[in-house]
């Protein structure tokens, strides 16, 4: 095994990026992610590389947008607010089917909000926070190991399906440091034949365009984008069982909130009660199938969430509401403590 | 018989869709000529913006992509940072530019971004059907400005060159017009001039480009190019605002 | 199996982080599971920080320490906001040159260090957090205390690498108190 090293999930975000092959960050400052910043720069003029720190969050995305489609791995960074500026980017990225890795450091909102970790860009990121008929492939790592193991991954799905991939992670998972190892990063080679290199005059000029004047070519375009995503919620789906076997309740939280989630259900289960946890890695494509299959399994789930309760609706969905499913969440900053997680635990097993 | 004028082969042949009388296919065939006469084409990327020139990607024959509404200069920084050995170009009205992507425009030019800006100005919003612009001039009326520009109201015009050319940044900063044929040919010189900057390394070059809208200012062509002569050039001078190459030389 | 969950809080400014990263480096080179996880805020120097550093046998849970079995408290309103969130039999260690407060709790092990006042005796003003955390080694037996040199030599930067000789002075008095 790789040698283990400590290091904030920040940090191992930018170093998984590097390893994957980016050589081009654009970004703005933003707490509290401004460390992937501050390693690109550091790192990205030393390897012949490009960080470029752009003069807001909306020209750091477009940066991106033409950097992916020149058939660049390239990648920003962020959190909430800013993401909010980069949407109108998101969409047009989307429009276009270039590939790019965007990374979400959420803090509490709405508005300026606060500083602190939340996950109440979880609408934002799945339903689409720009513009139109689109959908990203949303990663919601719950350590540092996956801040770097899901980056390298998110470039790799981007580039197959030709989408965005959003790693969605919290002020937590960006702040902490804990060991990690950094295994060769597997990249994974796609042809860029529709890519911005020149026409060299060997070929027919490419564009990369999201507008479609004709209502029935957009129709088109969208259908055709749409199949690909059907393609993804079939194959790409992520999850973590954890103590499902026999389980009787079902917690389903991600990112930091499944973290506390697994120290409630460590001591619920010394209680004696039988409750295990699903934890989606990809939060689109949801992980329907578990989910599905579970609600034949438990009486109940609890939806543990750092927001006002937002997954909850596509655990809800995913279950086609069979089993009641009830919210267990802090806002604004706030992070659920295991003692609110247990007790909601143990108020589902009593029925409540 | 000897052919003494043809279409430059980077445009397509798809029909421009331009209204009649409208300079954008001049401003057009002038960027082309330029990207034959330096034998680009083949490494060319330009940069479309919303408005007006929206379908410009299908009239230009080298690579193109369709920028979101004023960030075609930092899309085009994207594509260069990637590509530092492609041409990279933004074709821009004043909406564009001036307006809601000013930021863009002034933090390239400060970057010095070795890039190719082709800024169209006339003084109105185009596409949208003919609303006050950032360089619409005082008392112009406009759809949103039915009374004429009313400068205490909503401001004053913004003079991009004058304000560009206050920057330490770019390399090279010009106005032209293409209201009769010498401005034509000063422009076609101003708008090489810009790509050969970039090729040889120097930096932001950005040519602004006089125009008119007979359609939404309300005139006939030739009383559009009448009036850019009239009350666009003495607001907006034809003239080169900034050239550090040349001042260099004559420094010397 | 063991897992102890250990509070630093004081001023920004006092080594807080430092201390905090000092342990779970500790933790890291003696193989075990660490968290390291920062508070974080607007203010840069002088508003208040902690940090919380897990070590386990366990793949760490929650990075967010509840209920500390360790307590560090480098100022008084550190002491005040953590000291009734401490474990019960849980340990404080309390900088008590800057503290006059006692703690009134029975069931927790209250250790008073002039942490501050012996950084200034011994030279090394700045190190009062290291003299804690010296302390702290004493108090916990997650890890060895052998091996400070190495475990700083790990995080610590070559061109600060003077610095590691005096930082293992700053543990030992700790220790030794």
């Amino acid at each position: 095994m790789a040698e283990r090293v400590l290091m904030k999930g920040n940090e191992a975000i930018a170093e998984a990026a590097i390893r994957a092959g980016c050589r081009h960050y654009f970004g703005y400052p933003i707490t509290p992610q401004t460390e992937i910043a501050a390693y690109m720069a550091k790192k990205m003029p030393k390897i012949g590389g490009v960080f470029l720190q752009a003069e807001s969050e909306i020209a750091s995305i477009n940066m991106v947008y033409g950097a992916a489609a020149t058939g660049t791995r390239v990648m920003t960074s962020s959190s909430s607010p800013g993401i909010s500026l980069k949407s109108e980017g998101l969409s047009y990225i989307a429009g276009s089917d270039v590939p790019a890795l965007v990374v979400n450091v959420q803090r509490g909102g709405p508005g300026l909000g606060g500083i602190q970790p939340s996950q109440s860009d979880y609408f934002q990121a799945t339903k689409g926070g720009g513009h139109g008929d689109y959908r990203m492939i949303v990663l919601a790592p719950a350590s540092v190991q996956e801040m770097a193991s899901l980056t390298i991954k998110g470039f790799n799905l981007a580039d197959k399906y030709l989408m965005t991939s959003m790693i969605l992670a919290d002020g937590t998972i960006g702040q902490m440091m804990e060991p990690i190892s950094f295994e060769d990063a597997e990249i994974e080679n796609y042809e860029k034949p529709w890519a911005l290199t020149g026409t060299e005059g060997k070929r027919k000029h490419n564009i990369v365009n999201s507008l479609y004047l004709k209502p029935d070519e957009l129709e088109k375009k969208n259908f055709e984008r749409y199949e690909r995503y059907k393609i993804v919620e079939e194959n790409e789906p992520m999850w973590e069982e954890y103590m499902m076997e026999d389980a009787e309740i079902c917690v389903v939280a991600f990112g930091i909130a499944s973290r506390v989630a697994k120290n409630a259900i460590v001591a619920a289960r010394a209680e004696g009660i039988k409750v295990g946890l699903i934890r989606p890695i990809t939060l689109w494509p949801f992980p329907v199938k578990p989910l599905k299959a579970a609600a034949d399994q438990v009486k109940s789930f609890i939806s543990v969430e750092l927001n006002m309760g937002q997954m909850i609706e596509d655990v809800r969905l995913a279950t086609e509401c069979k089993r009641p499913v009830t919210l267990c969440n802090r806002s604004g900053g706030m992070i659920p403590s295991p003692e609110q997680v247990l007790d909601a635990i143990r108020n589902a097993q009593k029925g409540e | 018989m000897a052919v003494v004028f043809e279409k430059p082969k980077a445009l397509t042949d798809t029909p421009l869709h331009y209204c009649p009388g409208c300079p954008h296919g001049i401003i057009h065939r002038l960027v082309a000529q330029a990207i034959d006469d330096l034998g680009i084409e083949g490494k060319t990327i330009g940069v479309a913006p919303v408005g007006c020139a929206v379908m410009a990607y299908d009239y230009f024959a080298c690579d193109m992509i369709e920028a979101a509404h004023g960030r075609a200069p930092a899309t085009a920084t994207g594509i260069k940072r990637c590509k530092p050995d492609n041409i990279v170009f933004t074709y821009q009205g004043d909406g564009d530019l001036a307006s809601i992507g000013m930021a863009e425009t002034v933090h390239a030019a400060a970057r010095n971004e070795n890039i190719t800006i082709i800024f169209v100005n006339n003084a109105i919003y185009g596409m949208t059907g003919g609303q006050m612009a950032p360089t619409s001039l005082p008392g112009q009326v406009t759809q949103t400005s039915p009374y004429g520009r009313d400068v205490n109201h909503c401001g004053w015009p913004i003079k991009v060159c004058e304000m560009l050319s206050t920057l330490e940044g770019p390399e090279y900063i010009a106005r032209v017009a293409v209201n009769n044929v010498k401005n034509v040919n000063q422009a076609r010189k101003a708008i090489k001039k810009a790509f050969e900057n970039q090729i040889n390394g120097k930096g932001f070059s950005l040519v602004e480009v006089v125009s008119a809208c007979p359609t939404n200012w309300g005139m006939t062509p030739q009383k559009a190019l009448e009036w850019v002569e009239s009350d666009m050039l003495p607001y907006y001078p034809i003239g080169v605002y900034k050239d550090r190459s040349a001042e260099k030389e004559a420094a010397k | 199996m063991k897992t102890t969950q250990i509070l630093i809080a004081g001023f920004g400014g006092q080594g807080v982080l430092f201390a905090g990263k000092f342990l779970a480096y500790k933790g890291l080179v003696q193989n075990k599971q660490v968290s390291w996880l920062p508070s974080y805020g607007p203010e840069m120097r002088g508003g208040t920080a902690n940090c919380s550093v897990i070590l386990s046998d366990m793949p760490v849970g929650s990075p967010i320490i509840t209920t500390p079995d360790v307590l560090v408290a480098m100022n008084l309103p550190s002491l005040q906001k953590f000291v009734d969130a401490v474990a019960p039999g849980g340990k404080i260690i309390i900088d008590s040159t800057l503290i006059d407060a006692k703690v009134e709790r029975t069931d927790v092990e209250v250790f008073y260090i002039p942490a501050t006042q012996m950084a200034k005796d011994a030279g090394f003003v700045t190190l009062a957090n290291m003299i804690l955390t010296g302390k702290v080694l004493k108090e916990i037996t997650d890890v060895t205390y052998e091996g400070n040199k190495e475990t700083l030599e790990a995080f610590i930067p070559a061109k600060k690498a003077n610095l590691i000789e005096v930082n293992c002075q700053a543990l030992q008095l700790g220790y030794d108190y």
